[in-house]
């Protein structure tokens, strides 16, 4: 299954939904939509991935390079997912602690801190 | 004893292709159910490690993947072509072995200092796998991971 992406605006919050799976095929697909979205001035990402099939570290890898980016403009990037063996990936790597993770996009727009 | 053998070029498009082989073969051979994911992302991560490092080397040969059935177990290699020096490939040893056998509360990420995908994706691999061992030297690289099969964890 391919990366399926599709993007919407929540107040100050822009909600980027992934479906499928993310890879080291993948990967650049999201990589060009959030470096987009940043260089477009929206900071305050939503990454749902609820849809999401497959995560590797490449995955990964991309979602950090979005935090930074988000950071360079005092922004932020959240996570939206309940899937455990999505969130195992996140836990070994020790990610937990580097990015917010909620249980639901309506949570994840309305967090501040 | 059994082995699939795959070969494939090292695209990123044929990740995904190792992926399914070897979840297949891995179902087949009695891994159990809970444990297929793993088996599929640490091939993958494999895979795409071995992928990396001939396309940043400019190494046209093809990555190798044997899964082999054993009585109790189910192993796989993933094998690159990719020369390393010397000391680089006693560091690596050491990362996934010292990963391996337990990490800090910080996750392996810490343990090993990741700064690149390739370090990410050996943590990964170190984080779910047990039985993994990784070597490389001047000729290329090699990751063999194992799991226990069916038979095995059935017996009391």
């Amino acid at each position: 299954m391919d990366l399926s992406l599709s993007t919407e605006t929540v107040g100050d919050r822009t909600v980027v939904r992934v479906g499928g799976e993310i890879d080291v095929y993948t990967a650049p697909k999201l990589r060009e939509q959030l470096v987009e979205l940043v260089n477009d001035g929206n900071y305050h990402l939503v990454v749902d991935m609820e849809g999401v099939d497959f995560l590797d570290s490449t995955g990964l890898g991309v979602l950090v390079g979005g935090l930074k980016r988000v950071r360079a403009h005092e922004g932020s990037l959240r996570l939206v997912c309940n899937q455990e063996r999505i969130l195992k990936i996140f836990r070994i790597t020790g990610l937990t602690k580097v990015f917010p993770i909620h249980t639901s996009v309506e949570d994840a727009v309305q967090a501040t801190d | 004893m059994a082995t699939v053998e795959l070969l494939f070029s090292a695209l990123p498009e044929h990740v995904r292709t190792a992926r399914l082989v070897a979840a297949a073969v891995a179902r087949r051979a009695g891994v159990d159910e809970a444990v297929l994911d793993e088996v599929r992302l640490a091939v993958g991560e494999a895979c795409s490690r071995a992928v990396g490092l001939h396309n940043s080397q400019g190494i046209s040969s093809p990555v190798r993947v044997v899964l082999i059935e054993d009585e109790k177990k189910f192993s796989i290699e993933v094998a690159d072509d990719a020369p390393r020096p010397a000391a680089v490939a006693a560091a690596l040893a050491r990362a996934a072995a010292g990963s391996a056998k337990g990490s800090g509360p910080g996750g392996v990420a810490e343990d090993i200092g990741v700064d690149s995908d390739d370090d990410m994706g050996l943590a990964v691999i170190s984080g779910l796998v047990d039985d993994v061992e990784v070597t490389a030297d001047e000729s290329g690289g090699l990751i063999r991971m194992s799991w226990p099969t069916a038979s095995t964890t059935a017996l009391p």
